[in-house]
């Protein structure tokens, strides 16, 4: 390990430190506000610590400093007066809206991955580009579902149609099959882009039969996979701070899920239910 | 399997122990905050948007690498900045818990 890798790897351990007592501090009113600035500190220093590790290396193009700086400067703009605008009442969607564009990011660094390297990814490697690729997919899609949803834009009934359930299981096969041959035959993009369409579709058909006072679990629920097509990036581009606050989030996610569901009486299973066209279509449109 | 694979695998695994542990029950009022919080703590995704702006070298990757740091970018920004005013309601009134679980 060169002394930088070093300095990097040590900084990281205390990003993830940050994020992992954040978490332990927002459980509780007093302290939650701190929690969450420090889980912002562990941000701040893993972004500083990546900017300086390009720096060093000095190989990023001049145009690709450009995609990146406009893209975090317009990011940071339009999240920022978002999130201090926005009403109390409507934070739900947009919430769901945060989401939705993390787990984009996560699809679009394995989708950079994968065509970078097409054909020379070892199979171990190939597997979370696969499932970053899908969760992301599936989690942006399902994500901008739920923030239409909340928000009215989208009717907040059950949608259902007479095909749902053979639509589910086209998409489902589709999406297996699709992974199976990105794995097994990667110097074809084809299979990226039904990969990409299936997991985007599976999102829309998994959320919109879900009904409006059911979304906030679901939102969790995206949110937690978010969290694990994150973490599957971090193997993607071999960063352990993403492997670890990824993972993080991917199972508190999954606990908060529970007990968001608990505090509604329903059951995750019941509530996913109605998402696959056999539970809650009484009241359908 | 590679060291460095089994490394990250490890980790993997590891932190997603130390996720269902740390997450014990919390009060409702605290549940969208926690939603949110962790929201922005996946936003750490932007750290790959510049991990792979470093390996770009035509159209097509500087377009992905622009939308990985958009995406990322309001994912961070925004998470923290909505987390710290819904968290910032707890300061308001505080002991007034009764009020704000309703």
């Amino acid at each position: 390990m060169s002394t930088l890798k070093t300095i990097a790897s040590l900084v990281y351990l205390v990003s993830a430190f940050c994020y992992v007592i954040g978490v332990h501090l927002m459980r509780s009113p007093k302290t939650a506000k701190k929690g969450n600035r420090l889980s912002f500190v562990g941000m701040i220093l893993a972004v500083i610590m990546i900017l300086l590790e390009l720096l060093t290396a000095g190989k990023v193009q001049t145009v690709a400093w450009i995609a990146l700086i406009a893209g975090l400067a317009i990011g940071i703009f339009y999240g920022f007066t978002r999130a201090k605008k926005v009403p109390m009442t409507d934070v739900p969607q947009l919430v769901s809206l945060f989401n939705a564009v993390g787990g984009g990011a996560a699809a679009v660094i394995g989708i950079f991955d994968y065509v970078t390297v097409s054909g020379n990814l070892q199979l171990m490697l190939s597997i979370p580009v696969v499932l970053d690729v899908i969760i992301g997919g599936i989690t942006f899609s399902g994500s901008l579902i739920a923030t239409g949803k909340l928000s009215g834009k989208v009717s907040g009934k059950p949608i259902t149609f007479p095909a749902a359930k053979l639509a589910n299981i086209v998409v489902v096969i589709a999406t297996i099959a699709a992974a199976f041959f990105m794995i097994t035959e990667p110097e074809n993009g084809w299979f990226l882009l039904l990969a990409l369409a299936a997991s985007l579709i599976f999102g829309l058909l998994m959320t919109l039969p879900i009904g409006g006072a059911d979304m906030p679990v679901v939102v969790s629920l995206l949110n937690a996979f978010t969290g694990l097509a994150v973490a599957f990036a971090g193997f993607v581009i071999d960063n352990q701070v993403l492997i670890i606050a990824g993972a993080l989030v991917g199972a508190a996610g999954t606990i908060l899920t529970l007990q968001m569901a608990d505090a509604m009486n329903r059951s995750v299973a019941n509530i996913l239910a109605g998402g696959f066209g056999t539970g809650d279509s009484q009241s359908s449109a | 399997m590679s060291q460095e694979l089994y490394a990250n695998l490890a980790i993997f695994v590891l932190s997603l122990l130390v996720g269902f542990e740390v997450m014990s029950k919390i009060p409702s009022t605290l549940q969208t905050p926690m939603m949110s919080g962790a929201n922005a703590i996946h936003g750490v995704v932007v750290v790959g948007a510049f991990a792979i702006a470093a390996e770009a070298n035509n159209w097509f990757l500087y377009v992905l690498v622009f939308f990985a740091a958009l995406f990322a970018a309001i994912n961070v920004a925004g998470g923290y900045t909505v987390t710290d005013r819904m968290l910032g309601m707890f300061d308001r009134k505080p002991g007034d818990k009764k009020e704000a679980d309703k």
